[in-house]
Parts: structure tokens; sequence; C-alpha cells
């Protein structure tokens, strides 16, 4: 099969584009995430996705409607997560850790007591960024301008308080809402996510771009940008082959990027030990 | 004009319970450089939160640059420099004028965006501390002494009426410490800025500081250097070795 072939079908052009543009907002947010030693808050909201997809096949809420409806759950969860850390005198990973179990086990709860929605279940655990409709991608698009000009607008605070949230907030940064800001917009890219890389994968698209990049880049800036484009290039790989290959497409978008992660590792480690 | 830089009246703070700072009172005027000095959890660092609103004091009043903490937003006026990064990454991929930089976000309105006139101080200020040649270093693969010296870059880019410091040359070699004192000693002569300096590094207080505040959970001594150096209480802080040491330079 050739490019052109591949790319005349309607499932193809939509999952190319809807992949793209969830690869740049998992690639930028993975940046800020990993360097605050966060990675694993996508990890968290991916089962309290679980949960809320659970309860959303639950009510019978299918597509577009789905998305809707698990939206406002996961952005909960997200504050949740925030205020367990901040009121509970309970530390960040511990706060992720117990917001993710009680997403796992109300999706498991639901799916043993309703019945008959397992398969449902299980595609959304592993992804299929090739049955995306247009509405899906609409959608998509609309979450992607509204959390790239989230981070465009908060860019420098989350800068500075990922480099030193004590030296942030004695510039007079509040530091609590760039925080909030932060997860917010996290939780609207795993939504998103979920339908590429599927639940369990969507910690790898917020990390994996992030470390390659972070291996190779030479500034703040530099690194946003090469995260962005390594997710671009990993996901429209990823797509591409395991469709021509008859691979599922999540997994493969994954060891693509861990792949990307071996280069530019090597490439960092050469290039300082010649 | 009010000439007072800081003015904390009857102040207590503590952690969980335990009072580490007990009804303190003092004022510092515009210009000073003030070295606060006292034993370990004596207060010096509680003080310097409260000073930068990092921690909310138990009670009392505390004015900065003339403005009451409650209703301050002159953040650009502070310069603050810590002993080191909270949890410094040496892989953070940050250049040291990015980090400069962020020094100017404290004068900035929401959407912060930066401009020429950023650009400008960001340059102005390396090329006063000598640093332009490393401006696209990553900050991690700097030494300990540059590292701090960007740092102070950082603090120093909106030129602050009031620089607050905490221990900030504690992993330095005698030789940098110098030079970084002297730094700091000429940008309070020269711009006038106030400074708030804590160490336990006496020498130094007695070096460059024209006042001394010593706590130890209250204020036990504050007062002019001069002051300090004939006190009775001199001894007994430091002993006849530590006073000859302290006040070399009287």
């Amino acid at each position: 099969m050739n490019l052109n072939e591949m790319l005349s079908y309607g499932f193809m052009q939509r999952a190319l584009i809807g992949g793209s543009l969830i690869a740049i907002l998992c690639s930028v947010l993975g940046v800020f995430l990993v360097l605050r030693r966060l990675s694993l808050i996508g990890d968290g909201l991916a089962h309290v996705t679980f949960g809320s997809v659970a309860l959303a096949l639950f009510f019978r809420l299918h597509s577009v409607y789905m998305t809707l409806s698990i939206i406002p759950v996961v952005l909960a969860s997200a504050l949740g997560i925030l205020k367990l850390a901040q009121k509970a005198r309970i530390y960040g990973d511990a706060a992720i850790g117990m917001v993710s179990a009680i997403g796992i086990a109300t999706g498991v709860l639901l799916a043993s007591v309703a019945g008959g929605f397992n398969v449902d279940l299980f595609s959304y655990l592993f992804g299929n960024i090739l049955s995306i409709s247009s509405s899906e991608l609409a959608i998509a698009a609309a979450l992607f301008v509204i959390v790239i000009a989230g981070v465009v607008m908060f860019y420098n605070e989350l800068f500075a308080s990922t480099f030193d949230e004590e030296l942030a907030k004695s510039s007079g940064l509040d530091t609590d809402r760039i925080n909030m800001v932060l997860v917010l917009l996290t939780a609207l890219t795993v939504v998103l996510a979920m339908k590429v890389v599927g639940i369990m994968l969507i910690s790898a698209l917020l990390i994996l771009p992030a470390v390659s990049a972070l291996q190779i880049a030479k500034g703040f800036k530099t690194a946003i940008v090469s995260a962005a484009a390594i997710g671009v290039v990993t996901v429209i790989c990823g797509i591409s082959f395991s469709f021509v290959m008859n691979l599922p497409t999540g997994a493969t978008i994954v060891l693509i990027n861990f792949a990307v992660f071996l280069c530019a590792f090597a490439a960092r480690t050469l290039l300082r030990h010649p | 004009m009010n000439d007072k830089a800081l003015s904390v009246r009857n102040l207590c703070a503590g952690y969980h319970g335990s009072e580490v700072l007990q009804d303190i009172s003092f004022s510092v005027n515009a210009g000073d450089y003030v070295g606060i000095c006292g034993p370990n959890g004596s207060g010096k660092s509680t003080l310097i939160k409260i000073i930068l609103q990092l921690l909310a004091p138990t009670s009392g009043e505390v004015s900065v640059l003339g403005t009451p903490q409650a209703s301050f937003r002159d953040w650009h006026r502070i310069g603050y420099l810590p002993q080191g990064l909270q949890f410094f990454n040496p892989h953070f991929p940050a250049t040291v004028d990015e980090v400069i930089r962020l020094g100017r976000l404290s004068a900035k309105k929401f959407p912060k965006r930066f401009n020429r006139d950023d650009a400008f101080a960001v340059d102005r200020t390396m090329e006063w501390m000598g640093i332009s040649h490393i401006r696209g270093a990553m900050i991690g693969e700097l030494s300990g002494g540059l590292r701090q010296r960007v740092l102070l870059a950082r603090a120093l880019v909106n030129d602050p009426a009031l620089l607050v410091m905490d221990e900030p040359t504690t992993a330095l070699d005698p030789e940098t410490r110098e030079s970084f004192y002297k730094l700091i000693f000429e940008m309070n002569r020269e711009k006038q800025c106030t400074v708030l300096l804590v160490t336990h590094d006496t020498a130094t207080i007695g070096k460059y500081a024209s006042h001394l505040l010593y706590l130890d959970k209250k204020v036990v001594f504050y007062g002019s250097f001069d002051d300090f150096c004939n006190s009775a209480e001199m001894t007994g802080f430091f002993g006849e070795h530590g006073q000859h040491l302290v006040c070399h330079r009287h």
C-alpha cells in the first residue's frame, strides 16, 4: 500500500489529524509534568477516565456524548488530587494513587454490576484512533485550542513555577493557581489521549516525547518545541506503521516513542563523551 | 516619602504549634545593609519567609517598602536570593538568559509576556555582573558559584529596592564567596539598595553590613554595627576571638 492510497481513506485522515493534535498537547504538557515530577498524574487521571467511561457506558452514552460527559468527572478528580495533596497532609503521589484506585474500582464495579459492555470498555483500555469520528475530531480540535491557549497564556508562569516554586512564589506569582491550571489542562488532554493510545498507555504519551526532548534540548523553549515535534512524528509514524502492518496503534506509538528516546539518549551520550 | 524599607511589629510565627519567632519588632531604613545572624533554629529563615509572604505569621504586623503586607503588590521591588534552588534538577533545560528573565515576571500583569525592555534589562544586568559570556549556557552545567551569580542576577534584574538573601554563599569556596559579597556591597553603595543578609558567616557581617540583627527566637541585639562592636553583649555572642574577627574592619 502506498502513501497516497493510505491517505485517501477518510478515517486515516481523521486519525492523523486528531493524533497529531493530541500528540502536541501531551508532549507540551509532558515537559512541565516530567520536570515537576508529576509524570504519573497522567496515569492517575487515565484510571479515573476508565471509571468515567464505565459510568458513561452504564448510562448508554457513546461517542461525543461520552467524551463530553467524562470531562467534568476527570476535571473534578484532577482538582481532588490537588486538594488532597494541599489539605489532607498527604504527598502528591499518594493523592494520585488514591484517586487512581477509586477510578479503577468504580470502573470494575460498574462493569461487573451492569455487564454487557465489557468489550466496549476493553476498547478504551487500549484506544483506537482509527475509529475517531468527524464529530469526535471536532471536539478534539476545540479542546486543542482551549489547552494550547491556556499553555500560551500561562507559559511564563508555568515555566517559573516549574523551575522553582519557592522562587516563583517570592516573585508574587500565585503558584496554587498555576498548579491548578496545569492539572486541569492535563485532565482535558488525558480525556482526548484516551482515544489515541488508550487508558493504559496515556502516561507514555505524556512522558516519552518529553523525556526524549529533555535529552537533547538546549533551553526551555527548545525543549517544548522538540517534545511537540517528537510527539507528532511518532504518532504519525505509529498510526501509519500500525495500519500497514496491521498492529495495535497505541502500542506501536509507544514503542516508536521508546525507540526515539533511546536514540536521543545515545545522541546525548555520544555528544558529551565523543 | 516613607524611608523605612522594612517595619516589623510584635511578630510571632511558628510551625505546627511551636513558636519560632516570639514578639519581635525592628525596622530597617532604606539603604541599610543588615546582617541577620543567630544560632540554628533561631528563626532567621522563618523571618525571611514571612517578609516574602512564603509563610503567614501567627500575629504581628509587617510593612515592606512602606506598604502593609496585605496590600503589598510591588513584588518587582524585592529581589530574593535563596541558599540554593529548592529541588534543583541539574538537567533542567533552562539557559542563563531564560532564568534571569524570569525575574522580570514580578512586574508583569496577566498574561505575563516579555518585551524588548525585559531583554534590555537582562542584558544590562548580565553585563554589570560580568556574566554576558555565559548567557546561552544551561543553568545545570554551571559551577555552584556561577549558578548563584546567575540567581543573584535574576534577583537584581528589576533593580530592586530591597534585596533579601538567605545564606547565599553556603556552597561557595572562600574566594568566590568574597567576590560575591563585594558585588552585593557595591550594589548596596551604588544603587542604595537595602540588603537583608542571613548568614552564619560573621566575618562577612563585620566587613560589609551597616547593621546587625541577632536573633534567638527574640531580638537579642539590633543596631548599627559600631554600637554592636562597642557593646558588652559582643563578647557574650562571639567570644574574645570572635570580637576581633567580626569587628576587624574597625
